[in-house]
């Protein structure tokens, strides 16, 4: 089943898949198109949220294509309190992980193609026996934001983007722990997987749309695809004196 | 059910092309037979499909696992015990599966263990050494009832063939300084001198002697050298790339079964490799004791009957037995009544991790690292290497250091008190990543009584046929393993003198949790043994109930051990492969009388 779509019309580095049911593959294909040009359009929706310098990182000039501008806000917003922009290295937001999480969306993960979904479902298992709920990531995201917003309607008022960091911080905290109301497990399902996805954009190859400048493997320094420590396999301890180079070839230089 | 097409008959049908399948496609196109091979998955090769740069990709490999076996189609249910209701393997946590060529075996570690001669024999070595009543009554482990005399041949050649790299601790009986002078006796060296420790593992293996333990190289699949197997396959030697686990090798250095067999089966004319053919059923005749080959469904949605004289059931464990229950070979292991065979004996292992902090001032280079090259390992505390009788379980633990890759997204080493998001948690990454490391043990688990496979009533796969369930919970033999070999982890993490040791130990009353990996080594549920009452296999890996199925992999482990299951599972298909061509072909039919 090497079937994955051309790859002249894939965005770089789109997971293949193997495990399309009948009929999505044209459908991914057709996404995927979407995906690639969206990127080269100008911005069709502010930004609001998040607090960074205006006009400085190119996600202000990306326009997402499955998050709406009110889920936009909210995912910057988040990723910005989920990793902010500290004096330990770059911020979520400047680092590109909203990209990464909206084009994620988009792909063959974001629509659960890798996750078995026929029901029945119980979502009142035991935690341990792992996720079940009926929704995909994308279904979960859209869900859980509109669960997360609403719960801070009802408690200050105005949707998380519009709140202060230290006041996000705390509604974050209760999603976290499902303290919200009413919200059927969306709410921990939603942040637990939007935290692991803030990672993964965070530390992933910059080609996913995150990881800018892999300024996320400089702040740690880990080599990203250099993949060959041959002349290093006996210097132990030696500090490793090479930046990280990503698979597309560019070179990071040392943080 | 009607078929769309018949196929002309071959000699041999083969389920499966990982480790197991491609042992048994050698040894049997060797012997002259014609032998299909149905592989679920895609074929792949080390070029184009591992290349470097973009096989060097965590989120695409380690973290989506495109090389793995898609859930969407196929998964499991899983549940605690019985009476409870088992929901579905959504999403991959706690063990992963292979598909495609080499199955998991593309994509593993490649640490490659032998058994220990006690894990072969031990209920009758436990039951000679503690008495009977030292094995709890639930406890239904069982010998092999095949001695690791006689398989020594085939774990010798095994190594050969996969170039593994280490030292020997035991050569034709005598102690050898430096290797694992618990292992048992050997024929010969290791095909390759294992790589120098990188600083993880020797400041484990520094701290382990100082406290009187006689730490080794960890055996690994990995070509330390340019090195041509006895196949005349030519691989290359590990740079340390730091992606193994999840990754194919760009390098020809890690075993598989791409880089060690498959090319000297090409082109064969009595070998037919079928991808994207996904076996639904063994077919069986009239008599329920002979089968007449099997049913797959190919890449185009069509059902195919290749007939066969032998059919080799080589899936993933888990597969391998679901395939025997579809198909309705021997009797279902019912855990009310403790009989029947099918499913029998299910079992994992039991992990632990000793992390440590060093201090900003060390340079630890987590990145340089690999799935098993240049780490470092103690048996002491394994198999039966230690006096059990104050212990109060059975089994044990090996306790291994070194890096694996270092990748950031899933190798992230905080403490459990960092912060899980926020500038705290930016501020662990800074400070723990590049200057941490940690020690394992994997621990044996035993078989239970309680602990069984069986067919899903509800679930069912994209074929319309019902999951493979699992019912299985830990039980306090394997919490007293793991606090056992966890204490002994903790105090030589604690003689390597880091700043900080954190321990994550399973406790009395945590559930197994598949929402984390911790081992794909599944075992059991089609089990070899000395008898059919208690038994799927006998000890040429043969069904006792339809002799001319064969079923290979760790689904024949009548229990758990600490060790990784590939060289077991790889020593006894060509145990299998032997008696098949020196007795079988000959006469075929029962190999051992019932």
């Amino acid at each position: 089943m090497n079937d994955s779509p051309d790859p002249s019309i894939r965005p770089a580095g789109q997971p293949s898949t193997s495990d399309a049911p009948g009929g999505r593959r044209g459908f991914l294909r057709g996404t995927a198109t979407v995906a690639l040009s969206s990127v080269l359009l100008p911005s069709r929706s502010a930004a609001p949220g998040g607090g960074h310098r205006p006009g400085q990182a190119a996600h202000e000039t990306y326009s997402p294509v499955y998050f709406t501008p009110a889920e936009w806000a909210f995912v910057q917003a988040a990723v910005d309190r989920l990793i902010p922009d500290d004096g330990n290295g770059p911020g979520g937001v400047d680092a590109g992980v909203p990209v990464f999480l909206d084009r994620q969306m988009e792909l063959p993960y974001g629509h659960g193609a890798y996750w078995y979904m026929q029901g029945p479902f119980h979502p009142d298992s035991p935690a341990t026996l792992g996720y079940q709920m009926r929704l995909t990531p994308r279904e979960l995201y859209r869900a859980g934001i509109a669960a997360a917003d609403r719960a801070c309607m009802a408690k200050h008022g105005k949707a998380f983007a519009q709140l202060d960091a230290a006041t996000r911080d705390a509604m974050l905290a209760l999603l976290e722990q499902g303290k919200t109301p009413e919200d059927g497990g969306v709410a921990a399902a939603f942040f637990a997987l939007l935290l692991k996805n803030t990672r993964e954009g965070y530390f992933a190859d910059p080609m996913y749309g995150g990881n800018r400048g892999m300024a996320a493997w400089k702040m740690i320094g880990f080599p990203g695809a250099r993949a060959d420590f041959t002349d290093w396999i006996d210097q132990q301890g030696k500090p490793y004196p090479y930046g990280p180079v990503a698979i597309e070839g560019s070179a990071g230089g040392k943080a | 059910m009607s078929t769309d097409t018949r196929m002309k008959p071959v000699d041999a049908v083969i389920i499966g092309f990982g480790w197991t399948g491609s042992i048994m496609a050698k040894e049997l196109t060797d012997a002259g037979l014609s032998v299909v091979v149905l592989e679920r998955g895609p074929a792949r090769d080390t070029s184009p499909d591992f290349a470097y740069p973009r096989i060097a990709d965590e989120l695409k490999h380690a973290i989506r696992g495109d090389l793995w076996h898609p859930l969407a189609t196929e998964t499991f249910t899983v549940r605690h015990k019985t009476g409870d209701t088992a929901v579905p393997y959504r999403q991959y946590g706690s063990f992963v599966l292979g598909t495609g060529t080499g199955g998991a075996g593309a994509h593993w570690n490649g640490q490659q263990w032998r058994a220990s001669p006690n894990d072969l024999r031990i209920r009758s070595l436990y039951e000679e050494r503690y008495g009977r009543k030292f094995i709890p009554a639930e406890m239904t482990i069982q010998d092999y009832g095949i001695s690791f005399a006689e398989l020594e041949p085939h774990f010798d050649h095994f190594e050969k063939v996969a170039g593994v790299a280490g030292t020997a601790g035991n050569l034709r009986g005598r102690i050898m300084a430096g290797g694992n002078p618990f292992e048992g006796a050997r024929s010969s060296e290791y095909p390759n001198h294992p790589l120098p420790p990188i600083l993880s593992s020797q400041l484990f293996a520094d701290a382990a002697r100082e406290l009187g333990y006689r730490p080794f190289p960890v055996p690994a699949a990995n070509s330390t050298a340019a090195y041509t197997n006895p196949y005349g396959v030519r691989m290359g030697p590990c740079n340390l790339c730091g992606y193994c686990e999840g990754f194919g090798c760009f390098l020809y250095s890690k075993a598989s079964p791409q880089t060690t067999i498959l090319p000297v089966l090409k082109g064969r004319a009595n070998l037919d490799v079928r991808h994207n053919a996904h076996v639904t059923r063994i077919l069986l005749d009239g008599s329920r004791k002979r089968a007449t080959g099997v049913r797959y469904v190919d890449a185009a949605g069509r059902q195919v009957d290749q007939p066969a004289s032998i059919v080799v059931v080589a899936a993933f464990q888990l597969n391998s037995v679901r395939l025997l229950l579809l198909s309705g070979i021997g009797t279902p292991y019912d855990p009310r009544t403790g009989k029947g065979t099918v499913g029998k004996n299910y079992a994992y292992q039991m992990v632990s991790t000793t992390s440590a902090f060093f201090g900003e001032d060390v340079a630890m280079n987590p990145f340089v690292g690999a799935g098993a090259a240049g780490q470092q390992a103690i048996d002491e505390f394994n198999a039966d290497h230690f006096d059990h009788a104050g212990a109060g379980f059975v089994g044990g633990a090996i306790i291994f250091a070194g890096a694996m890759g270092g990748r950031p997204i899933a190798q992230m080493p905080l403490p459990p008190d960092a912060p899980k998001w926020g500038s705290g948690w930016k501020s662990a990454v800074r400070r723990h990543y590049a200057h941490s490391s940690s020690v394992a043990t994997m621990g044996s688990v035993m078989a239970y009584r309680d602990r069984y496979l069986d067919l899903d009533p509800t679930y069912r796969d994209a074929y319309g046929q019902p999951l493979l369930r699992i019912t299985f919970d830990w039980h306090p033999n394997e919490y007293r393993m793991t606090a056992f070999a966890s204490a002994r982890a903790g105090a030589i993490v604690r003689a390597m003198r880091p700043e900080r040791v954190t321990q994550h130990i399973l406790q009395p009353g945590d559930s197994y949790d598949v929402r984390y990996y911790q081992s794909s080594h599944t075992t059991g549920g089609a089990i070899i043994g000395t008898n059919p009452a208690s038994s799927v296999l006998n000890r040429y890996s043969q069904c006792w109930d339809v002799p001319n199925v064969f079923v290979l992999g760790a689904s024949s482990f009548p229990q758990n051990i600490g060790y990784n299951p590939t060289g077991l599972a790889a020593a006894l298909a060509y145990f299998a492969a032997a008696k098949i061509r020196s007795d079988y072909l000959k006469s075929p039919g029962p190999l051992v009388a019932a």
